[in-house]
């Protein structure tokens, strides 16, 4: 049913319909409506679920683990610093092979302190054995929950997913969103049906002491289900699409891309900025093109490749750096063109870093100095006089 | 496109403005988005909220830097910050206020309108919150959302007496405005 909601209400919607056991979350700004939308549909008798208070991040993230342990389908979501608490958390999570979904309002980091919106929060643990998905929009969010929960508890994969949304930009934006009913997601979601739980008859221990002789076999098969995981999700957004005829890509999606000499690479809700600028930029002959980026991990190289291999060059446009090295997307960019023979010239931007607007007078503007010669660690935006 | 941007203090009710007229136009069967400036929010700072509608999806993201339509809300405002900032010379400029537009001697071609809507507000519903009441006059003033449509949706948002009260304010200004049109 077409609805007119606020992204937090089209997540909590999405989750709802996935029926999870167990909901716990400590609030934080921007994901706090996340939770408070769904305390209330709890509350008020429309989603049968536990929702659990706790102290922290760190209690939340424990939660959901024992949820999921025990054989239920459990929901968190925070953001940032929340997320940072998390953390440790969150390792355990994808160790013990739980497929949870966390949804992360995607915020800056401290310090100094900031609420808004960049991918600081969520790049942090791109090496910590989760899937990573980014939205676009509210739709798109919407829908990502459902296919989030088929991804990780497919059995081969059996692995925790993070859906990010850009704080605020998404969380806080109203627009129209075609909900998924209750009947057409229990059609399109099997329930949880987990290779091992924690059960009082047959008990077993999780997490345990994984010595030298064990350890590195348990990252192997991480690092096994995680490429896995890749054909999965293409599958799963196959089977949304043949069900309820939304499409966004499947890992990468590609906008006007065909004839593009030079191409912008993105992750979130940017890409709909990017896109209108696009359109304005080939009504003046420009040609330009798009590709987002809907998962970061397993990143997809191969399928990154071949959307740019014949591309002239690629801004990589980031909300997130590794200080003290680049952009975390461009660098893996970079280095899945190690071994090709073509590559594009690729330049490295930061923008929209604690929640800078990004106009798109902004990327049209990098789009020409691009053009006109590579650009090297960019900080889109700059304020000069204040470095 | 037709982009807004509503310029108010915290508690004036800015984003809900916003967000009533974006609601309205998807009821009207348009698309739309709203969004506010995510500044801290505090009581009677400056705040500012966007939205937008179109024929077709509506997939930027970007602040509104070039409105057709501008609202402000409490007209010391203007003094303060540039609210006029990027207004279209064919949009149009709405302020709360009982002075006459020429008063303000605003430094734009866009057409500048006011309208009592605190006094409005205060007579029909009885508190001196006017966001209701300029998102009837807005509309009242271009045309861009059906009156039907706001106080349908200012209803929903605010069901009982007091949407029904707001619905008579938005109904009282669009009809002003429409003169005028």
């Amino acid at each position: 049913m077409k609805e007119f909601i606020e992204g937090s209400m089209a997540v909590a919607r999405g989750v709802a319909v996935c029926r999870p056991h167990v909901v716990s979350a400590y609030p934080i700004t921007p994901q706090t409506h996340i939770v408070e939308h769904l305390s209330e549909l709890v509350a008020d008798g429309i989603l049968d679920s536990q929702f659990i208070n706790v102290e922290s991040e760190f209690g939340a993230a424990s939660v959901v683990l024992g949820a999921a342990a025990a054989g239920g389908r459990a929901f968190s979501a925070t953001t940032s610093q929340g997320l940072l608490l998390m953390g440790e958390v969150l390792y355990n999570i994808s160790g013990m092979r739980l497929p949870l979904v966390i949804t992360v309002a995607n915020r800056a980091v401290s310090a100094p302190i900031n609420i808004w919106n960049d991918h600081s929060d969520a790049m942090v643990f791109r090496d910590a054995g989760w899937i990573m998905l980014f939205a676009e929009d509210n739709q798109e969010v919407h829908d990502m929950h459902i296919q989030a929960y088929k991804i990780g508890e497919t059995r081969e994969i059996s692995l925790p997913v993070m859906v990010n949304m850009d704080g605020f930009i998404l969380t806080h934006a109203y627009e129209p969103v075609d909900t998924i009913s209750q009947k057409d997601a229990d059609d399109f979601l099997p329930p949880f049906d987990p290779v091992v739980k924690l059960d009082v008859d047959n008990p077993l221990t999780m997490g345990p002491l994984g010595e030298p002789q064990w350890y590195l076999e348990t990252r192997y098969r991480i690092q096994q289900a995680m490429l896995e995981a890749k054909p999965v999700v293409k599958q799963v957004a196959k089977e949304f699409k043949e069900k309820f005829g939304r499409w966004y890509g499947d890992v990468i999606d590609g906008y006007r891309m065909d004839d593009a000499e030079i191409v912008y690479v993105a992750m979130g809700s940017i890409c709909g900025t990017i896109k209108d600028t696009i359109d304005e930029l080939r009504d003046k002959g420009e040609k330009v093109g798009l590709l987002k980026i809907r998962m970061f991990r397993p990143f997809p190289g191969e399928e990154i490749i071949d959307a740019l291999k014949d591309k002239q060059k690629v801004i990589v446009l980031e909300k997130a750096l590794s200080l003290g090295a680049s952009g975390m997307l461009s660098d893996e960019i970079k280095a899945a063109f190690y071994a090709t023979p073509h590559r594009p010239e690729i330049s490295s931007t930061f923008a929209g870093l604690g929640g800078r607007d990004i106009s798109k007078t902004s990327l049209a503007d990098l789009y020409h100095k691009v053009k006109g010669e590579r650009q090297d660690n960019m900080f889109v935006d700059l304020k000069e006089e204040l470095v | 496109m037709k982009e807004i941007r509503i310029h108010g203090r915290g508690g004036q009710g800015a984003v809900t403005a916003a967000v009533l007229l974006a609601d309205a136009a998807f009821h009207d069967g348009k698309f739309s988005q709203a969004f506010p400036s995510f500044g801290s929010e505090r009581m009677g700072a400056p705040v500012q909220s966007f939205c937008r509608v179109d024929d077709h999806r509506v997939r930027t993201r970007e602040q509104v830097y070039t409105p057709d339509y501008l609202i402000i809300q409490d007209w010391t405002l203007i003094s303060a910050i540039d609210c006029l900032h990027g207004l279209k010379e064919d949009g149009l400029c709405l302020i709360d206020s009982e002075k006459e537009p020429g008063e303000f001697k605003l430094d734009t071609k866009a057409r500048v309108v006011t309208i009592p809507a605190t006094a409005i507000a205060r007579e029909i519903i009885g508190r001196p919150i006017q966001n209701t009441t300029l998102v009837g006059a807005l509309c009242g003033a271009t045309g861009l959302i059906s009156v039907d449509a706001v106080k349908q949706s200012v209803q929903n948002r605010f069901p009982g007496p007091v949407g029904e009260k707001n619905a008579q304010a938005v109904q009282k200004a669009f009809d002003l405005m429409k003169g005028g049109r």
